[in-house]
């Protein structure tokens, strides 16, 4: 256990030398690695940032269910009862015509134009809560309802929303294949910056043989030095990211307030960042391992 | 100690480096490989240090076939050996003090122990004092003496050594010899190549003598 230890703590010296032997080269090597993962996690920040913004523009999805206007009060609340009965609808609530007119008033400018109609031009309404939140359901609720007598317009007041999830949902698919493909850009980065050390300590790596080295102890500074190297990448990502999310935090918040929305840009949490850098870590050490095992054997 | 039962050895595409070579080395003895240049000096050592097989026969280091010995086991037969090339192999991107210290972290000592072994070993070789030069500072005869010292840090039981005193000048190569003479008299078993047979006369060294790959 003790030469267990004894020997991993030499071999993680020997990487952070040999890291520090070239620093230019090493800085290089960790700010490709970092670009190539602040996209990724860039992409994915900005879609959990999207997605909360949909979250909270429209938090339920509803219906709204317009009756016509020349319909009176024992239409509306027979129409009630017949809410109450359906199995797909959770909750309703009956928006009486002179309740809207006297909303809308408060409105400034609206009131105006309303006062110039002479008339009330709003219906009675419900607001539907649909038992299913699922698209198809919510679609199929509400074609049912269109057949009703009196029933003037129905309106999915969530649908953008939905239509942004699936929007996103092809965001997360697409950020995924971006993931892959560059998670194999950073194998191939510490692949061929291992070739290069394994060629630099050519004659460390013959003399230590010579000396009774097994593989393991010849491996193990490269494994390091390949997991430090994606360590140090995943910290320049992370930086990376962080400061463009620092950068980007006012003007979006800007934009939120025009759209009277209060929303603050979120940056990658203690988990997400851990993951990162757990993910980048493992790249790291597994490029080591592949490009170990393709240029030891020449040996 | 050492055991060559017929051995021989073909490199691919060339003549029989070795052809039917069979003797014997009992421990603590201090025996000499001489011949041309050629005549398979090197080889002979290569495969008592498992760098090269057999091709054919057997050859027995420490009770070991080296033929047959699996790759995974070829490192821990080396730590009981020490290995002194013709070419030195020093690593010039490290201190005298950290040369002597590898073989010791290949095995897994400690970092202060082994220090404390290394600079035992270069003490014995006379060069504790330049424990902090790099290889490249140092004389030829200085290099020699601290791959000696690298070779005897792990305290083989069996002292391996190629042309120890090939390029050095008469003195030098006389204090170098001296060095592997104070070994034998302690009891390790010495087994040299070379043709400089004169400096290792003072310990009546057994004698073998190569030519064309065949023992004489």
């Amino acid at each position: 256990m003790k030469t267990w230890l004894t020997q991993h703590r030499a071999a993680l010296t020997l990487a952070l030398r040999r890291l520090r032997a070239a620093p230019l080269n090493s800085l290089l090597s960790i700010l490709a690695i970092g670009i190539a993962l602040a996209l990724p996690s860039g992409g994915y920040l900005l879609l959990s940032n999207l997605q909360r913004l949909a979250q909270k523009a429209a938090p339920t999805p509803r219906l709204s269910l317009f009756l016509s206007i020349d319909s009176d009060r024992r239409t509306a609340s027979e129409l009630g009862v017949r809410l109450k009965a359906h199995a797909g609808i959770s909750s309703y609530i009956f928006l009486p015509r002179e309740q809207t007119l006297a909303r809308m008033k408060k409105n400034e400018g609206l009131g105006d134009v309303i006062d110039a109609l002479g008339h009330n031009p709003f219906p009675d309404a419900y607001a539907i809560t649909p038992a299913s939140s699922a698209p198809e359901a919510m679609e199929a609720l509400a074609a049912e309802l269109r057949g009703w007598p009196k029933v003037e317009h129905i309106q999915i007041d969530s649908a953008w929303v939905r239509r942004l999830d699936a929007l996103l949902n092809l965001g997360r698919s697409g950020l995924a294949l971006l993931a892959a493909l560059l998670g194999g850009g950073l194998v191939a980065i510490t692949f061929n910056t291992i070739r290069l050390q394994v060629l630099t300590q050519r004659a460390e790596i013959e003399v230590s043989r010579l000396l009774g080295a097994t593989d393991a102890f010849i491996r193990r500074p490269f494994h390091y030095f390949g997991a430090l190297l994606g360590l140090a990448g995943g910290l320049a990502a992370w930086l990376i990211v962080s400061l463009a999310t620092l950068a980007l935090r006012g003007p979006v918040n800007q934009l939120g307030q025009l759209y009277a929305l209060n929303f603050d840009l979120a940056t990658l949490g203690p988990v997400e960042a851990c993951w990162l850098l757990f993910a980048a870590t493992l790249l790291g050490l597994g490029g080591a391992a592949i490009s170990l095992r393709q240029h030891l054997k020449q040996h | 100690m050492i055991r060559f039962e017929h051995a021989s050895k073909r490199y691919p595409g060339s003549i029989a480096a070795l052809s039917d070579v069979s003797f014997e080395v009992a421990r603590g003895e201090l025996v000499l490989v001489g011949g041309h240049s050629g005549a398979g000096k090197s080889t002979l050592l290569k495969l008592v240090a498992a760098i090269e097989r057999p091709s054919g026969g057997t050859v027995l280091v420490n009770g070991q076939n080296v033929g047959a010995l699996r790759p995974r086991a070829i490192p821990y037969l080396r730590r009981n050996l020490g290995l002194v090339f013709q070419d030195q192999k020093l690593l010039f991107d490290r201190s005298a003090l950290d040369n002597v210290v590898l073989p010791l972290a290949i095995a897994g000592l400690p970092p202060r122990e082994a220090a404390k072994r290394a600079r035992a070993a270069l003490d014995k070789v006379g060069l504790l004092a330049r424990e902090k030069a790099m290889p490249i500072a140092l004389s030829g005869g200085e290099q020699q003496r601290l791959s000696i010292a690298r070779a005897v840090v792990n305290r083989p039981n069996l002292l391996l050594a190629d042309e120890p005193t090939a390029h050095l000048d008469a003195e030098t190569a006389r204090d170098v010899a001296d060095i592997f003479l104070d070994f034998h008299r302690v009891g390790v078993t010495v087994f040299i190549a070379t043709y400089d047979d004169h400096y290792f006369e003072a310990a009546a060294p057994r004698k073998l003598v190569l030519s064309h790959g065949q023992l004489q």
